[in-house]
């Protein structure tokens, strides 16, 4: 039944959202790690979403792939960001390399708050999407009662 | 005479499977919300109506019954393929975005909670033709 896949969409929705929460995190936890190359530098994460389609199941489907709805969305992997990492002239610090230098992330903080916020009201839209489809099941539970 | 569901229900079940599978194309939107490249989908109640109106026609062969050429062919009656495949139908987007995405969240959302409240609408009429008939039976 249908409204059952829903839960399932719901549930890759938020899961989705969560992988997306935790690079955010992770990018702005290390927005000020330090190295003194570019190859050692932190690199901003993100990941890519992908919809997940009906044949992912298996076996010759009745439906051709452009009647399909899809059932969900997946999480192809996560990329590092391949923008050019912050170069400082910092001859104080203690990892500056022999010219002075040091390596900031290219972790742009405004961008990940901005991500921050759109991935937890993502979020809390697939939860409220799996607590409709419970109300609704649970109604139809209740037929001629 | 004889108490026959299909004409007590009427198009009510059909009406609560259309919303049910009308919510998964939904949801699977709003989950896609973030995805780039994603088309969004909507199922055309007016398109399944018509669908539905013309299989239940009386006499009128529906369009996925098998075709019986021996008397010992097995009519596959029920056999549905689920609600409309050709109302599933892409949504026009109403402003250009850099992914190609094409969902709108508010959009979709709105929809989304509309459908919920027509199928607790179709529930209720549903509930009511049941109920009917349980008095019918009691006779009280």
């Amino acid at each position: 039944m249908s409204l059952s896949s829903l839960f399932n969409i719901a549930g890759s929705g938020m899961s989705a959202q969560n992988v997306r929460l935790n690079t955010v995190a992770s990018n702005m936890a290390n927005a000020d790690s330090v190295s003194s190359s570019v190859d050692q530098t932190y690199k901003a994460r993100h990941p890519v979403f992908a919809a997940q389609l009906n044949d992912a199941q298996g076996g010759a489907s009745l439906f051709d792939d452009q009647g399909q709805a899809g059932v969900g969305v997946e999480v192809k992997g996560i990329v590092e960001d391949q923008s050019e990492v912050q170069k400082r002239y910092e001859p104080n610090h203690p990892m500056a390399d022999k010219d002075g230098y040091v390596y900031y992330p290219n972790v742009n903080v405004v961008e990940e708050m901005a991500d921050m916020i759109s991935a937890s009201r993502a979020f809390q839209t697939n939860a409220e999407m799996m607590n409709t489809a419970k109300q609704m099941m649970q109604k139809v539970l209740t037929l001629g009662q | 005479m004889s108490i026959s569901f299909d004409k007590a229900l009427g198009l009510h079940e059909q009406a609560l499977n259309f919303r049910s599978q009308r919510a998964e194309v939904l949801g699977n939107n709003i989950a896609n919300a973030d995805t780039p490249g994603y088309k969004a989908r909507d199922l055309d109640f007016s398109a399944v109506m018509a669908e539905q109106a013309a299989k239940s026609a009386p006499g009128a062969a529906s369009h996925y019954q098998l075709e019986t050429t021996n008397s010992r062919h097995i009519a596959a009656e029920g056999f549905d393929m689920g609600m409309g495949d050709a109302a599933l139908k892409y949504r026009i987007p109403t402003q250009p975005s850099v992914d190609q995405n094409t969902v709108d969240a508010q959009v979709e959302q709105a929809n989304y909670a509309e459908n919920a409240m027509n199928f607790q609408a179709s529930f209720t009429l549903l509930n009511s033709k049941f109920k009917g008939l349980m008095s019918a039976l009691r006779g009280e």
